[in-house]
């Protein structure tokens, strides 16, 4: 939910990672706006995981600068990063599968120290199937299950922005679904929302904006109503030909 | 019957020193991939810690003071020779423990002269008792109720507390464990300064029950809960206790039907076979690969 006079959230200038000799991103700039959902989209291996690992901290930049809200973040560690509200929902969901449900939830608000219970409940009422599994181990539950579980996580530092990379790869079309309606819900409670989504036609239709990746760098962007009527984006990421 | 169940304590309180060792190997194991060669070496400084502390400050300081200082040891270790390796292959890290290992021995031939010291009577510990007819050290008595105290406490540590829970995670995935905000380098931290206290204390009461102590006096003790540490499957804080006490009983009742010479034989005998049968060990079941 975008507000008319939405301040930036997150801006990033002109940032460069160099894996060895590899460029994975290079000169890429782009913003996010309070309460928006930008769809991140592009082919493999364009730099869009890069990106968001740069943004949790968990890759050091090579050059540019990362801004959220008032802080430059660039090179912070991930502890920093999580405690000034920005959590990620990794590719592969990456749950922890020897801790149960509840205790995957509990490790998101690591750096908490208040209650955690109605987060907990907050949680639970998006994904009744977790509540179910609460003492379960993490590792026995369904790929749809997991990435709830992985939303539910990264829900629990309390974020201002979430990202999530790839948050449908591999699940049952009824399961995406779910899970895209659950962006839209956690949106709507006033949540940023930074989606990595290789489905281009859905990430388009949830997004409010759009960034297209091209080898490191952004090639295109705007709004997501455009971007989809694009002729260039139709053929090569919607898989309409002209 | 006295005589069986005399050897059988002796057993339980052996295996019980055993367990407080494995315990350091198979935490460190779990979180780092890493067979901590260095440990059993830490474990003999803990004992020379007590030999010189106690001539200098008595008993009652020397105890706490050796537990803290093994504690500072193994943290320094970590700090020093693994966590500069991070990122390195994993054979990189073994070879620096082995050097560690090699570096406390050397230190420790040349301070104490090469020759043996002689361990302190600790009074609580080797006053003699009488059990089951036969005399025995009290350490033998104590020992598996400390033991059984450690590992309830530990256990607790890992699964009812937040520490314990970033341990678990990291087990598992440490760069999720990081994006979860969780600084890896003081669970790791946290980890081998659990295995120096559990070490330091094992040393106390297994060289309560022996005269003196010499540079490679941890070798053996350290070699045989490593295997009971594989035979429970490495990793596995249960599996570790439940070897090192499976191991302890066994070389004991084969001490008493006069195979003694046998007894070391056994224990390795033990390592290759449950590496043929169930190389995941005992409680090894689920192995999570480290990403
Ligand atoms: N850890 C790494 N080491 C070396 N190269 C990497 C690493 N991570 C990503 N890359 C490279 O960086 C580029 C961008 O990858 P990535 O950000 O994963 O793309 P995307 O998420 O858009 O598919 C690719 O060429 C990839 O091979
Ligand atoms: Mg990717």
């Amino acid at each position: 939910m975008v507000k008319e006079n939405a301040k930036t959230l997150l801006e990033i200038n002109n940032l460069q990672i160099r894996f060895g000799g590899i460029k994975a991103v290079d000169g890429l700039s782009l913003s996010v706006k309070e309460g928006e959902i930008v769809t991140l989209i592009g082919s493999n291996g364009a730099g869009k995981s890069t990106t968001m690992k740069a943004i949790s901290g968990m890759v050091k930049p090579f050059a540019g600068e990362i801004i959220f809200g008032s802080d430059n973040i660039t090179g912070q560690a991930p502890n920093v990063i999580v405690s000034k509200g920005i959590t990620m929902v990794p590719e592969g969901r990456r749950v922890f599968p020897n801790l149960t449900v509840l205790e995957n939830l509990k490790i998101g608000a690591y750096l908490r120290y208040d209650n955690l219970t109605n987060d907990i409940d907050y949680v639970y009422s998006l994904f009744p199937r977790l509540r179910e599994r609460s003492w379960q181990l993490a590792g026995t539950l369904s790929g749809g299950e997991q990435q709830m579980l992985a939303v539910g996580r990264a829900l629990m530092a309390k974020p201002k922005l979430i990202m999530m990379d790839e948050p449908s790869l591999g699940l049952a079309p009824i399961v995406v679904a779910e899970i895209f309606e659950i962006i839209k819900e956690i949106n709507r409670q006033g949540i940023t929302v930074v989606l990595n989504e290789q489905n281009a036609n859905m990430a388009l239709k949830i997004g409010d904006r759009g960034y297209v990746f091209e080898t490191g760098r952004i090639s295109m962007s705007g709004k997501c109503s455009d971007l989809a009527n694009d002729p260039k984006v139709q053929e090569a990421y919607l898989g309409k030909s002209k | 019957m006295e005589s069986i169940l005399a050897y059988l304590l002796a057993g339980i309180s052996y295996g019980g020193q055993l367990a407080l060792i494995a315990i350091g190997y198979t935490m460190v194991y779990g979180i780092l991939r890493l067979i901590n060669f260095a440990h059993s070496d830490v474990f003999m400084v803990a004992g020379l810690f007590v030999i010189y502390l106690q001539t200098a400050v008595g008993f009652y300081v020397a105890i706490p003071a050796a537990i803290i200082l093994t504690v500072v040891l193994a943290f320094s270790i970590e700090k020093l020779a693994y966590k500069p390796l991070r990122s390195a292959p994993r054979m990189s890290v073994m070879i620096s423990a082995i050097g560690v290992s090699y570096l406390i021995q050397n230190v420790a031939m040349y301070i104490t002269g090469g020759l043996p010291k002689v361990y302190p009577d600790i009074p609580l510990f080797t006053e003699s008792v009488e059990i089951f007819g036969a005399s025995t050290k009290r350490v033998t008595l104590l020992t598996p109720v400390l033991v059984i105290v450690l590992v309830v406490a530990l256990v607790l540590l890992i699964n009812k507390t937040k520490i314990g829970m970033a341990m678990r995670a990291s087990s598992v995935d440490f760069e999720t464990a990081r994006l979860m905000g969780i600084k890896i380098n003081n669970v790791i931290s946290m980890t081998f300064i659990i295995g120096a206290v559990l070490a330091a204390i094992g040393s106390m009461l297994y060289f309560s029950n022996y005269n003196s102590i010499s540079p490679t006096s941890g070798a053996m003790p350290g070699l045989k809960a490593f295997v009971a540490a594989v035979f429970g499957g490495i990793g596995s804080i249960p599996g570790a206790v439940v070897g090192a006490f499976i191991i302890g009983i066994c070389e004991n009742l084969l001490k008493m039907v006069g195979l003694t010479e046998f007894s070391d034989a056994f224990t390795f005998a033990l390592l290759i076979f449950i590496l043929v049968v169930k190389p995941t060990g005992l409680f090894g079941e689920k192995q999570y690969d480290k990403v």
